[in-house]
């Protein structure tokens, strides 16, 4: 019998997870994939937002607030990146100054620092700022992360106190008796006092497996281009004013490791797993990126993705616990600004559950993890010190990121490590380059048959069925 | 810090010959740093033949081809530092590699020549939208799991790009007993030799689809569909063209581009049109003492030009190690009428060389013209040229006569006629 289940391993239920591992409590999370965050976490803005946007008296602008605080330390204890770049909010003209003006206020009472540019003092900062804009609202201690790091250390961190996570493991049915709840899954089923709904996209599915839901999900696609590390045509994230029909609108995006960002649009869905970029939406990200700023070398993208936004009818965050069905909590409707405020969606959950279950500290907990070596981090002497302890550091199998077999083998073998192509490139970043893994995808091909005694045909790029290669030829 | 006359990066096909010509120049202490296992580059996974006819006069296999350099390398006793990634290279010639033995080391070079090679153009700089299934590969990339890891990659194939590695994969895939059902151009000519049109795609019936595109792919776990377009002249799709073709493969073989991100680190200027480094008639880029060459410098159609343009690179490096820089300024030679892009791009008007061959490419095909080099007004030279391709490079010759003292700059364009 688990006390708590949770259904989902995206930024949410990582998190989650991780804050709920330093209690004396036993845990399983479910997720339907064959990685944590592959959903919403996996292709997003990945910007920490400070909490000046959302709506007065919403649960977000609550929990924005309250998370984005956390993040900096939260990174820093699970060693994650974490860089503040800074958000500006480039405004065209009288009427959007107007809006600037709105959302200052909204910051001084939610205690978040900004400071007003001119557009000269702006453009000097930002050279490429269109000719439309006219005034900037500088939100300076904005960050930029990389989610599935945080995620991925979260859950790792979470299993190394007892969590136990399940991939390929989606809730397909959900039976409610006297002393709890039977989730069933193909990998088994799981018998728990308490549920935690963090499906993303999927949520509205898993609420009606107990009670019919009052909201309905409508997820949204957002498209997003990725240009190459050595076309940086901006230093801080660019933002046109927001709007209650655009939301955020179309940003430009400094990534933790020098890529721009360019999107996204915001399209309903029918199917909330079509992740296809689309003629049209690409094109509405070009043509909308051109108000806030010019010279933007589309022409230098190196990948184009599309993210599914978990959003609903319901315009605000949901967490709570179902009336009619005590010990099932919903922790849904997590848009925008979920990535900044999932630390606070975790602690008002961790409330909720408080109310009707004793947390007990486990004072053998460890909240922090072994901090992965990453070369690029290190002094010379450093790395060669580390690569006369293990020379499989001083082999550079992705050449555009410049990442060492070594790290690759560590993102394997760690907790909740790697176990697809893909799931290396998250962890560490080979095929995030500019060659997109056309050198040394094969050769991490090699490294995870290796470590993970398989063969070369077994390894997947990322779901069970993606196989890589189809036969072998050697005679 | 150690200190090297010459330090080469990269040991492929244009990292060897430049080695082996700095040694013949009597340059005794020149490095090879090379990242894979072993010397030779991207000729160790080209196992096709065809390598060779200019300058061994017979058809060898990439590895055999290699071989040749190797061997010439060993006897002129050449370093090869192999499993070694050069991590930065700094405007004063400092080079920074790592390895599993020696770990970060950095050494003091007097000159520098990139030999880097080129990557291919990945799905994300071509417009492919849709889902990101496995079963999507550059060329290269199939064709090195397959003839060195010995895996096809799949069974159903289509090919993006009419490029010579797409052709090649054509016929290997189709010889390990893929089914390739068809090759889209976007241009309304192949971009691939004539010889690999006919000996890939005709001799094995593969239907070649010119002015076609593939806009979409489909499929969550594996590809399992493309969507192909045809395109009008200015490359855009024709409404209800649309053809879907059920494969579980796409390669890409759509352009290849110079690797220069060592140097762009280092100062060197990038000539937009090749994407890479500006050279002079000594193959020395905008950075004193730092040379490029192979197709780090502009992407060859041949090997054999590609050693002989590195061979020219170590001549300039020789001669700068020994001379220092050449006398005077540099003019510039500038692509005229449907010329798209020359290499080198700078003589020394007061200092030429004794034979300076400028490699250049035709913007569009074209039955005959005439090639001109003219100093202004001033015509140099006429040359008549038959079937001008854009895939096949071309060459403009100048003698130290033609160049000596020009008061401005060279023009080399095509005229009809």
């Amino acid at each position: 019998m688990y006390d708590i289940v949770i259904i989902g391993a995206g930024i949410t239920g990582a998190m989650l997870s991780w804050k709920l591992s330093r209690y004396r409590l036993k845990i399983a999370v479910l997720e339907k994939e064959n990685d944590i965050a592959e959903g919403a976490t996996m292709a997003n803005s990945a910007i920490v937002h400070t909490g000046y946007d959302p709506e007065d008296g919403t649960l977000k602008a609550e929990l924005n607030v309250k998370g984005a605080q956390q993040y900096e330390q939260i990174c820093a204890q699970l060693h994650c990146a974490y860089k503040t770049v800074g958000a500006y909010i480039a405004a065209c003209g009288a009427e959007e100054e107007e809006q600037l003006a709105v959302l200052a206020a909204r910051a001084d009472a939610r205690g978040i620092p900004y400071r007003m540019l001119s557009r000269d003092e702006a453009i000097a900062e930002e050279p490429n700022l269109s000719e439309q804009v006219t005034r900037v609202l500088d939100f300076y201690t904005t960050a930029v992360i990389y989610p599935w790091e945080v995620a991925d250390a979260c859950m790792e961190t979470a299993c190394g106190n007892g969590a136990k996570l399940y991939l390929n493991a989606p809730c397909c049915g959900i039976t409610k008796d006297s002393d709890g709840f039977t989730v069933e899954t193909p990998a088994g089923s799981f018998r728990t006092r308490y549920i935690i709904n963090a499906a993303g996209v999927h949520a509205e599915q898993i609420h009606n497996m107990v009670a019919k839901a009052d909201w309905h999900a409508t997820p949204r696609k957002g498209e997003y281009y990725v240009l190459d590390q050595d076309a940086q045509p901006i230093r801080h994230i660019i933002f046109p004013v927001p709007s209650k029909e655009k939301g955020k609108g179309v940003l430009a995006i400094p990534t933790v490791y020098g890529n721009t960002l360019i999107g996204p649009n915001s399209d309903f869905l029918d199917d909330p797993d079509d992740n296809g970029t689309t003629v049209d939406g690409l094109a509405y990200v070009r043509a909308n990126i051109s108000k806030t700023l010019q010279n933007i070398p589309l022409n230098r993208s190196i990948r184009t993705f599309a993210g599914i936004r978990p959003t609903t009818t319901c315009p605000d965050f949901i967490v709570t616990e179902l009336p009619d069905v005590p010990h099932f909590i919903d922790a849904v409707s997590i848009e925008s600004p979920g990535l900044a405020s999932s630390p606070a969606i975790a602690d008002k959950v961790i409330a909720i559950l408080a109310e009707s279950l004793t947390l007990t500290e486990n004072p053998d907990a460890v909240m922090t993890r072994k901090a992965p070596v990453v070369l690029a981090a290190l002094s010379d002497a450093e790395r060669s010190a580390l690569i006369a302890e293990n020379p499989a550091y001083g082999r550079i199998i992705c050449r555009c990121e410049k990442i060492s077999e070594g790290e690759i083998v560590d993102c394997i073998r760690k907790p909740c490590g790697a176990r697809t192509v893909k799931g290396v490139k998250k962890r560490v970043r080979p095929g995030m380059g500019r060659c997109q893994g056309g050198f040394c995808e094969p050769k991490v091909v090699h490294i995870l048959a290796r470590e993970l005694g398989i063969s070369p045909l077994e390894v997947v790029y990322d779901s069970p069925k993606s196989n890589i290669l189809e036969s072998d030829n050697r005679i | 810090m150690k200190r090297v006359q010459a330090i080469i990066i990269g040991g492929g096909s244009a990292g060897l010959s430049a080695a082996v010509t700095l040694k013949k120049n009597g340059i005794s202490d020149v490095l090879v740093i090379e990242k894979d296992e072993e010397p030779g580059g991207i000729l160790e996974q080209c196992i096709h033949n065809g390598f060779g006819l200019q300058t061994f006069k017979e058809q060898l296999s990439g590895p055999a081809y290699a071989e040749r350099f190797l061997r010439m390398a060993e006897e002129e006793n050449v370093k090869i530092l192999c499993n070694t990634t050069v991590t930065k290279l700094t405007p004063d010639k400092i080079v920074e590699y790592v390895n599993a033995e020696e770990g970060v080391v950095q050494v003091q070079a007097d000159a520098v020549i990139l030999a880097v090679g080129c990557y291919e153009r990945p799905r994300g700089g071509i417009n492919i939208n849709g889902t990101r299934p496995a079963g999507v590969y550059t060329a290269g990339q199939a064709q090195r799991y397959l003839n060195i890891d010995g895996y096809l990659v799949g069974k159903r194939v289509f090919i993006l790009g009419s490029g010579d590695i797409g052709l090649i994969m054509a016929r290997r895939m189709t010889l390990e007993g893929a089914k390739v059902v068809g090759v889209a151009e976007i241009m309304p000519y192949s971009n691939g030799l004539p010889r690999n049109m006919k000996q890939c795609l005709e001799d094995f019936d593969i239907p070649l689809y010119l002015s076609h595109t593939v806009t979409k792919v489909f499929g969550k776990d594996r590809l399992e569909k493309i969507e192909v377009v045809a395109v009008d002249e200015n490359k855009n799709p024709i409404a209800d063209s649309e053809q879907y073709f059920d494969v579980d493969t796409l390669l890409l073989s759509c352009g290849l581009i110079p690797e220069n991100h060592l140097a762009e680190q280092a100062g060197v200027r990038l000539d937009p049109s090749t994407k890479g480094p500006f050279v002079d008639d000594r193959y020395m880029t905008e950075a004193e003492g730092i040379f490029a060459c192979g197709n780090g410098l502009h992407v060859h159609d041949l090997v054999d030009y590609v050693s002989l343009q590195a061979a020219r690179a170590a001549e300039g490096a020789a001669s700068y190690l020994k001379n220092g820089k050449p006398q005077g300024e540099p003019r510039r030679i500038v692509s005229g009428n449907q010329v798209s892009y020359c290499v080198p791009s700078k003589f020394y008007p007061a200092d030429p060389v004794e034979k300076l061959t400028v490699y250049f490419r035709v913007r569009t095909p074209m039955d005959s013209g005439t090639l001109v080099i003219r100093c202004g007004d001033q015509v140099i030279r006429k040359v008549k040229k038959r079937k001008l391709l854009p895939s096949v490079m071309e060459e403009a010759v100048l003698l130290r006569k033609d160049m000596t003292d020009l008061k401005d700059d060279l023009t080399i364009e095509i005229v009809e006629g």
